[in-house]
């Protein structure tokens, strides 16, 4: 089994968990601040699991030196964890986007024929089953909403759509063959946009590049720079 | 006119045999929205199995002027307590 695939994983939680940590005190109001906060730890404490398990197995010297000591090139997310916040309405988008993902994704995983990547997937879809209900519900009520936060998510829906189509473009080297989980995201997916009174574009055009790390978006490297610029001018900091 | 979401009050049981304890208050648009919020806001540290949530307009609250006539004539009422009953050491801890 390849590493990359455990990397991708890791990859995925982590930079979502950056940027959803971005909205620590400033969510629109303070139990959502205090729920983004909660899953941003819960995406953190599963890239621990994954980077850990990819350290052991000859990534890296830890889960730290591959989330900390890595530059953007090395990164093998998607390219739609790495985009920006901008406003409430395209984080909720892309929260419930790769939640809608990555459930279908742990779900396959957790019957994975090696014992550590089916364990990590079994904790892991506890969380994300809720990750997915919470935001699920938030892109229903925000797009069935007002006038207002319905022109807001059917923006976001078509800026973050031409992301969508990489999570279930599939190699050699993912956990499982990603393209087969495509059936039961879109329908999860597009019952929650029929419900949400919103239109997924017609186009399926994919922006590529994010987890095979060869054409990552302007955003990745920024963010990383806030990210890993106290373990790289402190190397040894400890709590 | 407010725009904030309306208030639920957020009970919690902590464990098996326990009753639901008020444990405080939050916003949320509906009551859905309202057990998602009390999850995350004060279910943290495992601290319970169940969540009930109610809305705070709906509770009905005795009123603080009316303290006297409620409470104080059980002042001079000590026979209300049970505790003038001798109990027979055979009938064990009570």
């Amino acid at each position: 089994m390849s590493v990359t695939g455990l990397i991708r994983m890791g990859d995925n939680a982590l930079v979502l968990g950056q940027r959803l940590s971005e909205w620590c005190g400033h969510a629109p109001a303070l139990e959502e601040d205090i729920a983004l906060a909660n899953i941003a730890l819960d995406l953190i404490g599963q890239t621990q699991l994954w980077l850990g398990l990819a350290a052991e197995r000859g990534a890296g010297a830890s889960a730290d030196a591959l989330a900390f000591h890595r530059d953007a090139w090395d990164f093998r997310n998607l390219l739609l964890v790495e985009q920006p916040n901008r406003d409430f309405a395209v984080a909720m988008m892309r929260q419930f986007l790769f939640d809608a993902w990555h459930f279908e994704a742990l779900m396959a995983l957790t019957s994975h024929e090696d014992g550590e990547v089916s364990a990590i997937a079994q904790k892991s879809l506890k969380e994300v089953t809720y990750h997915r209900e919470r935001s699920t519900d938030t892109v229903i009520a925000l797009g069935d909403g007002t006038e207002e936060s319905r022109t807001r998510m059917q923006g976001a829906l078509g800026r973050l759509w031409p992301y969508v189509g990489e999570m279930f473009i599939t190699d050699a080297d993912d956990l499982t063959d990603m393209a087969a989980l495509r059936p039961s995201f879109d329908a999860h997916v597009h019952n929650t946009l029929a419900s949400a009174t919103l239109t997924a574009p017609a186009s399926d055009f994919a922006h590529q590049g994010g987890k095979t790390g060869a054409r990552h978006s302007e955003h990745l490297g920024h963010m990383l720079a806030v990210m890993q610029s106290l373990p790289r001018s402190y190397p040894d900091a400890a709590w | 006119m407010s725009n904030e979401w309306p208030l639920y009050e957020v009970f919690i049981r902590g464990q098996h045999g326990l009753s639901h304890r008020h444990v405080g208050s939050l916003h949320a648009t509906d009551a859905a929205h309202a057990i998602q919020n009390a999850r995350d806001v004060y279910t943290r540290r495992k601290e319970g199995v169940s969540i009930w949530v109610v809305p705070a307009a709906e509770i009905m609250a005795s009123s603080p002027d009316d303290k006297d006539a409620l409470y104080d004539p059980a002042d001079d009422k000590v026979y209300r307590h049970p505790s003038f009953f001798d109990i027979p050491d055979d009938a064990g801890a009570m």
